[in-house]
């Protein structure tokens, strides 16, 4: 491992503040697992270090009036621990109990999960799906936007040199909403998924009609993407079987899949088709 | 590179290293304090070898900064039987059971599922394979060392 100095400050104006004097020279550090690893690989070679991990206030998990608030140092075990995501918001559950490991998840943030932008982010595609935005502060000012928006492409977001991921505000649900992910792999741990699934599905009070849809898909495009062409075709309408093909037929022709030493991408596109359709229907048993 | 001083507790002593700020926990734990149970496998935390339990919690120790370690309390391998020399059971069960060949994984194994049964002492099998799913073993496979974890339940269970 290269040579750094390893920071530990306590406030987020002193975590700015060390970021501004040592400009490129420095990286944040949440719980590491990403960053220790591109240090030993030989991938990045930060002269400063400085650890997010003894800032006040980012560690917060808050369900309020319908709206979650997830704090960007909340590692993954938390999130797999909490009982109001597990009742609330069980598509995070089935993300965040199938990364890494018990060691990862221990330590593993969720804002490290996202801030890394991996395509294959698992956490991402839950995230997007229910339409949480991110709040982030820098050097300037702080700002809100669409995690959707965060991610510019493989590795890249939107963070300018300073700024600090704070936390994940996901809004108040409509009712009889549920929502599910699939992260399709061949083994059962230690895995980054071949592609992920994410839907979301609010329907009328006759339990049919559906009055919201939100598609996410991971892996199948250089960011985490939603398929909003098979989103239109389920909105408004009853679902049943023949809706549900068609809507995993959109979302297989929008997403972008590729080649790569996971999957091939005609395999790929049969995945988002067949499971667009089954998480559709764990959401729509969800929301009763 | 300057030295930094860091100071938690190991294995129930409050110890002190001064280490460069670039060492990982499990660098510290190998090369300053000696205690070499730990291993280092693949050394990018996928393999499970370097675990040990800070407060409570299993982590990869090769990936584990150790300015991070300040004021916390880590247990390795070493501080697993107590101090008279007697075997915690799940030690005896490994060692009963078949669950170690050639013992590289083994303290990372008991150190993954000794953190599974201080919070939760009665698993199921997922329970034990999803608590291992970060442990690798390549000799023997798994389902010995499974067998020897649920035996070690039984042992804690029946108070021996």
């Amino acid at each position: 491992m290269n040579n750094f100095e390893y920071l530990m400050p306590t406030t987020i104006n002193e975590a700015i503040s060390f970021h501004e004097s040592y400009g490129d020279q420095a990286k944040y550090i949440a719980g590491g697992t990403d960053v220790i690893v591109k240090i030993k690989e030989g991938k990045i070679s930060p002269q400063y270090l400085i650890s997010l991990r003894h800032l006040q206030g980012l560690d917060h998990i808050i369900y309020e009036k319908g709206e979650l608030r997830i704090g960007a140092m909340v590692t993954h075990s938390m999130l797999e621990r909490s009982p109001v995501i597990r009742k609330e918001f069980p598509i995070l559950t089935d993300a965040v109990e199938n990364i890494g490991s018990v060691q990862i998840r221990n330590v593993a943030t969720i804002g490290g999960n996202i801030v890394n932008a991996v395509p294959s982010a698992d956490g991402a595609v839950p995230l997007i799906t229910l339409g949480a935005e991110v709040r982030v502060i820098g050097p300037k000012r702080e700002r809100i936007m669409a995690l959707e928006d965060f991610f510019i492409g493989p590795g890249q977001t939107s963070l300018k040199s300073g700024e600090i991921l704070m936390e994940f505000l996901i809004p108040k649900l409509l009712s009889h909403t549920g929502a599910a992910y699939w992260k399709h792999t061949r083994r059962a741990a230690m895995e980054l998924p071949i592609l992920g699934v994410a839907v979301l599905i609010s329907l009328d009070d006759d339990m049919k009609t559906c009055t919201e849809a939100r598609i996410g898909l991971g892996v199948v495009a250089p960011t985490p993407m939603r398929a909003k062409n098979a989103e239109a075709i389920l909105k408004g309408n009853k679902v049943d079987d023949e809706i549900l093909k068609k809507a995993g037929e959109a979302a297989a022709q929008e997403c972008k899949a590729r080649d790569s030493i996971r999957g091939k991408a005609w395999y790929r596109r049969d995945m988002v088709e067949l499971f667009v359709q089954r998480m559709a229907i764990v959401a729509m048993e969800r929301a009763h | 590179m300057k030295n930094v001083s860091v100071s938690f507790t190991l294995n129930g002593d409050i110890v002190t290293a001064e280490v460069p700020p670039n060492w990982t926990l499990l660098k510290t734990l190998r090369e300053y304090f000696e205690l070499t149970g730990s291993k280092e496998g693949c050394g990018v935390g996928e393999c499970g070898a370097c675990t040990v339990i800070i407060d409570g919690d299993a982590i990869n120790s090769c990936i584990y900064p150790i300015l991070e370690v300040e004021g916390k309390s880590v247990t390795t391998i070493e501080g697993v039987a107590s101090e008279d020399g007697t075997l915690h059971p799940l030690q005896k069960a490994f060692l009963e059971n078949n669950g170690v060949q050639c013992g590289f994984c083994t303290s990372g194994m008991i150190m993954s599922s000794k953190a599974l049964l201080d919070h939760n002492p009665d698993p199921t099998e997922d329970e034990i394979r999803a608590s291992i799913a970060g442990n690798l073993c390549r000799c023997t496979g798994y389902v010995q060392i499974v067998e020897s974890i649920e035996k070690a339940a039984e042992m804690i269970k029946e108070g021996k």
